[in-house]
């Protein structure tokens, strides 16, 4: 128990590694600003053209589904902020052999390969869908709830440790297979169609999209538990998958890593 | 030239043999291009009840799994090759070769059709059976022309990737511009939403600009969305362009290698 705080101090240092790392390229904020902006908007022009045809879709209409687009927003500034340039960074180790310097370190490889590297600019995609979420609670006439607000924030966290989880599943596979990069883009092009209400899917997507990849963890729970339609057996069930998809990923990486074989040999 | 044109059939042999080498590569790029067949679900549970537009449930699937089709013939991935091999100075292996390098990498990645042709024929026969053999255009002179408007659209995709691709030269975020690209392609293109279903003004705008040509055009054909005088002028167009950005990619080329210099090499 005694070694908790040292992590939290190491995720400090490793955080201001990245954020004085970002501060060297402030050109490249404004054009990756400008970027994460330009999505955003853009990401809202099929759901208009879809709404724009009916009142409602599959039980929700175009207010509800814009919440699930503001998680799906923030989503992707966790997964593009957090999740993803560490792990580009840890494949690339494996790739050159250069993950012996990390494996030396006394402190667990895990929590060092992945907390290597943040993308502190993606905070426009939070204040991106925090933004989405004030339009879309304005369009309805109505301010969440307090203790849905809270329930929204757990299942947060159940969303970025299942996306984290298959993101270290992901990596794992790199110790296989040398070539990952790919990978990386397969996860990003299925993550694309969480901003879906998963309610919309039928037959073997929603199979796909609930059970293989749970997409609907990541925005579509979320999204009703801060309009407060979620029930209460649904939220255990996320919370105990999202336990389950961690001590699953826990489990591969270290079967994973005894595979890694150094550069030299 | 003619010494040039003998170097093709075996620039071919070499990129297929790397196509057949890299399958697993090559299967997960081919997962990742499952946007249609998401858009497709979605568009079914709008369709359910009643047809949006001049749309049914049937002439969805006829449309995403054209799209599918057009899109897995005419994909390129020069922009990723460009970008990197400038910025590292690996393309100086390349201008040693007595060879054009646009070239090179347009044999690179039209060695790759074959087994592209492979995956897209399942695609293709399902297109027959599920959307029925109503949906496929009738006009044997339009069926004779398609596989022309697909080599047209591979083009104009091949092309606008070299232009962009080489203002690396000048540019550190090529890579962030050709982003801007796909996220116009995504909309412009019909990729995402078929033109019909947008706004008229959005569909006027498409005519002018290239993405239309690069998919809407050869799909909305093949499914008889479009007469044979309005594909006809279309393809004089779609080759047009072809023209334009083979004049821009050459001469952005010629002027950016100048600044080229190899580092390190």
């Amino acid at each position: 128990m005694l070694r908790y705080p040292r992590y939290l101090r190491l995720l400090g240092v490793q955080f201001r590694a990245s954020a004085a790392m970002a501060m060297q390229y402030r050109i490249e904020f404004l054009v990756e600003g400008a970027l994460a902006l330009f999505w955003i908007a853009w990401a809202l022009i099929p759901l208009m053209v879809v709404f724009g045809r009916r009142p409602s879709l599959a039980g929700w209409t175009f207010d509800e589904a814009l919440v699930v687009m503001g998680w799906f927003t923030l989503m992707r500034g966790v997964l593009e902020g957090a999740v993803n340039p560490s792990l580009q960074s840890v494949v690339d180790h494996i790739r050159k052999g250069t993950l012996d310097f990390i494996l030396l370190k006394p402190a667990d490889a895990q929590f060092l390969v992945s907390t290597a590297r943040f993308e502190p600019w993606r905070i426009i995609d939070v204040a991106g869908s925090l933004a989405i979420f004030g339009v879309a609670f304005h369009r309805m006439g109505r301010v969440p709830q307090p203790g849905h607000v809270l329930a929204a924030l757990a299942l947060l966290v159940c969303a970025t440790m299942v996306m984290y989880s298959l993101w270290i599943l992901v990596v794992s596979a790199a110790f296989y297979v040398v070539k990952i990069d790919n990978l990386s883009f397969l996860f990003s092009s299925i993550f694309d169609a969480a901003r879906w209400p998963s309610s919309v899917f039928r037959g073997a997507w929603r199979l796909v999209f609930t059970v293989v990849i749970p997409l609907a963890i990541m925005t579509t729970y979320p999204a009703l538990a801060l309009l407060g339609r979620l029930d209460l057996l649904t939220a255990a069930e996320t919370l105990l998958g999202a336990l389950a998809f961690a001590v699953l990923a826990r489990l591969v990486w270290i079967r994973a890593i005894g595979r890694y074989t150094s550069a030299s040999s | 030239m003619l010494r040039t044109l003998r170097t093709v059939p075996t620039l071919l042999r070499v990129g297929f043999a790397s196509a057949v080498a890299y399958r697993a590569e090559f299967l997960v790029w081919l997962l990742s291009t499952n946007m249609p067949l998401v858009m497709l679900a979605l568009w079914s549970a709008v369709a359910r009840d009643a047809p949006v537009g001049r749309f049914g449930q049937r002439d969805f699937v006829a449309y995403y799994l054209a799209t599918l089709v057009v899109r897995l013939l005419t994909g390129a991935w020069v922009i990723w090759e460009l970008n990197m091999e400038i910025r590292q100075g690996l393309l100086a292996f390349r201008l040693l070769r007595p060879v054009h390098p646009l070239l090179t990498y347009a044999c690179e990645n039209i060695a790759a059709v074959p087994l592209r042709i492979v995956v897209s024929l399942p695609v293709t026969i399902g297109l027959l059976i599920w959307a029925g053999d109503g949906r496929i255009t009738h006009d044997p002179l339009l069926l004779a022309l398609f596989p022309l408007m697909v080599l047209g659209g591979w083009l104009i995709t091949f092309l606008a990737m070299s232009v962009v691709g080489s203002l690396a030269f000048y540019i550190e975020s090529a890579g962030s511009l050709f982003e801007i690209w796909m996220g116009l392609f995504g909309v412009f293109s019909g990729y995402l939403v078929p033109l019909e279903l947008f706004p008229h003004w959005v569909g006027a705008l498409a005519r002018a600009l290239p993405f239309r040509y690069m998919l809407a055009f050869p799909v909305e054909t093949l499914i008889g969305l479009q007469g044979r005088d309005r594909a006809l002028l279309e393809l004089g167009i779609q080759w047009g362009f072809v023209l334009v950005l083979f004049a821009l990619a050459r001469s952005v080329w010629r002027v950016g290698l100048r600044r080229f210099s190899a580092y390190g090499g």
